[in-house]
């Protein structure tokens, strides 16, 4: 090791995103198994009860029930898997990493940029998993279908990136997606991403179109259903909003009273 | 750019309070480059509030804070400083090499990881899951992390907390080698062989202030004299000024606290020119002032207050 370090004046660093820092955040989320069960097992298995007995049923547009069911339920994970990998913050503050990361010249900016893509990253392995899951049960949909549903999840996620950083950074618990999880259910099925909105009755279907998960699963479900409202683009853009807004609020206050 | 003289860390007059705990009231301090400074002081003493202070992670309510002259936050994205903490800061589910790598990769240069757990003591457990290290060894692997960025200062939050004798005696020997090497270190404990044992220099801090600052050896001249107390009629306080060889005088409702080298020569006033009666005498050693020290939540009675503001 050099000496005379301590006379020696030096530039600071950047202080930005890196390569291996995102890499060992993928790493990490990928050898977690809570959530690999949380993104890829628990959709799937909704799947196969939800799904497969209605999968041959049709909707009134005439597309079948089983693509109905596939899109939404890839909208799920996508965002369970969005939102548990955001939430892991709460477990870092937990072990008194993001104070460690303090001393290093990593920018907060930065660490949340990481762990936006690394949600990102998993929400994309959540829908990969999903759709080949479905297309293994049989659904079939055109490649633009596919592509545009699968997009519109995976983009989508991003708003539940969100949620779990505003979570985690609000919360000191360890089992936060213990929380998280039951509440993204509920979201999922007030979004109408468990099932048709137009079988909700009146009350849930007037309430569904202002929670966080309809406009995506509109979204996602416009290549199949062809209808398509800018009021959803709304509901996506005002969660963000929300969400990043709380997350920004929650993070400040954190790092204050570190 | 070269910064000769530049103090490793400058503090001025840093206040911190938590509600109405004033945590830090006043403290100064001012490191050398090269020094191996012990942070001496009770539990509660305001230790870890300061070195927070130092480290930017907190900021003070009054005072400044340097490091080789740039403000604290500057001194990190330089890499100048890094710090060993007590506890956390760790992802338990990585391994010991991953965790280094990834604090390499905050930096623009770094140390390559290989050498740095080599230094730490390490290598045979790179691969080792985090969650699954003893204490020890996660204490040296959060002084790898120090490591990489191979910083001028080095700040350690007493370190060896929880750790066996030998672990203890292991970490030491990997600091003290490292220091060797010209970097500057300051580490809080409240053990006062290990500041006894590695520091060229204690600073001893009492409810958030310096107490005390020196070698360990002047230290322990400065607690080498003997405390006297005694019973003293209230009236007879004013003739306490023509007491001799008094470093300082302090009263508790109707006993006086004298502290002095000269214990004879105290005695030897208050019984033949004051009505001072039950006398007391008690010798200090640097263990019995920092027991003292430690044990100043008992009563103002048993506070070395003595040493306020001694500076050698």
């Amino acid at each position: 090791m050099s000496q005379g370090t301590a006379i020696q004046d030096r530039k600071p660093s950047a202080g930005g995103v890196n390569a291996t820092f995102l890499w060992i955040e993928i790493k990490r989320m990928l050898r977690n198994r809570r959530t690999i069960m949380f993104t890829v097992l628990m959709p799937a298995i909704f799947f196969f009860i939800f799904g497969l007995s209605n999968k041959n049923q049709q909707l009134p547009n005439g597309h079948s029930y089983g693509q109905y069911i596939l899109i939404s339920l890839t909208v799920y994970a996508a965002m369970t898997a969005a939102t548990g990998a955001g939430s892991q913050v709460a477990v870092e503050r937990a072990q008194g990493w993001s104070r460690q990361l303090r001393l290093t010249p990593l920018l907060p900016g930065a660490y949340i940029a990481v762990k936006a893509a690394a949600a990102l990253t998993l929400s994309l392995v959540a829908v990969i998993a999903q759709f080949v899951i479905g297309a293994l049960a049989g659904v079939t949909m055109d490649a633009q279908t596919w592509l545009t549903a699968g997009l519109v999840a995976w983009v989508g996620s991003l708003v539940f990136a969100a949620l779990g950083l505003f979570v985690g950074y609000l919360m000191p618990s360890q089992n936060v997606m213990q929380i998280l999880g039951p509440a993204l259910a509920i979201l999922a099925m007030l979004g109408g991403l468990f099932m048709p909105i137009e079988i909700m009755g009146d009350t849930f279907g007037a309430i569904a179109k202002f929670t966080p998960a309809y406009g995506i699963g509109q979204l996602a479900r416009s290549p199949i259903t062809g209808e398509f409202d800018a009021l959803w683009i709304v509901n996506v853009l005002v969660w963000l909003a929300i969400f990043v807004g709380g997350a920004a609020m929650a993070f400040r206050r954190d790092t204050n009273r570190v | 750019m070269t910064t000769p003289g530049v103090p490793a860390v400058r503090a001025a007059g840093l206040h911190k309070n938590f509600g109405k705990v004033q945590a830090v009231r006043g403290l100064d301090l001012t490191v050398e480059q090269g020094e191996v400074v012990a942070f001496l002081g009770p539990n509660g003493a305001g230790k870890t509030t300061t070195i927070d202070m130092i480290l930017g992670l907190s900021a003070p309510d009054a005072g400044e804070v340097s490091i080789f002259g740039h403000a604290p936050r500057g001194a990190i994205a330089r890499g100048q400083v890094a710090a060993v903490m007590q506890t956390g800061g760790l992802l338990r589910d990585i391994s010991v090499r991953e965790t280094v790598q990834l604090t390499a990769a905050m930096f623009d240069s770094a140390r390559p990881v290989d050498e740095v757990l080599t230094r730490a003591g390490i290598l045979d457990i790179a691969d080792r899951r985090v969650e699954k290290c003893s204490g020890g060894q996660q204490q040296r692997l959060r002084f790898a992390m120090a490591l990489v960025s191979d910083p001028g200062l080095l700040i350690l939050d007493e370190p060896t907390t929880g750790m066996d004798v030998a672990g203890r005696r292991d970490f030491w020997s990997a600091i003290r080698d490292d220091a060797s090497r010209g970097r500057t270190v300051i580490f809080a404990t409240h053990y006062l062989e290990e500041a006894d044992a590695y520091a060229d220099r204690i600073v001893l801090v009492r409810q958030g202030k310096v107490v005390a600052d020196g070698t360990a050896a002047q230290i322990k001249n400065l607690a080498s004299g003997r405390t006297v107390r005694a019973s003293l009629p209230a009236d007879d306080r004013v003739l306490l000024a023509g007491l001799p060889a008094a470093d300082q005088v302090e009263f508790d409702g109707g006993r006086v606290t004298v502290r002095s080298a000269d214990s004879d020569s105290v005695v030897r006033f208050l019984l033949t020119n004051t009505g001072a009666h039950d006398l007391e005498v008690v010798a200090n050693n640097l263990e019995e002032a920092f027991v003292a020290l430690t044990a100043d939540e008992a009563g103002p009675a048993t506070a070395p207050t003595a040493m306020e503001g001694d500076r050698i």
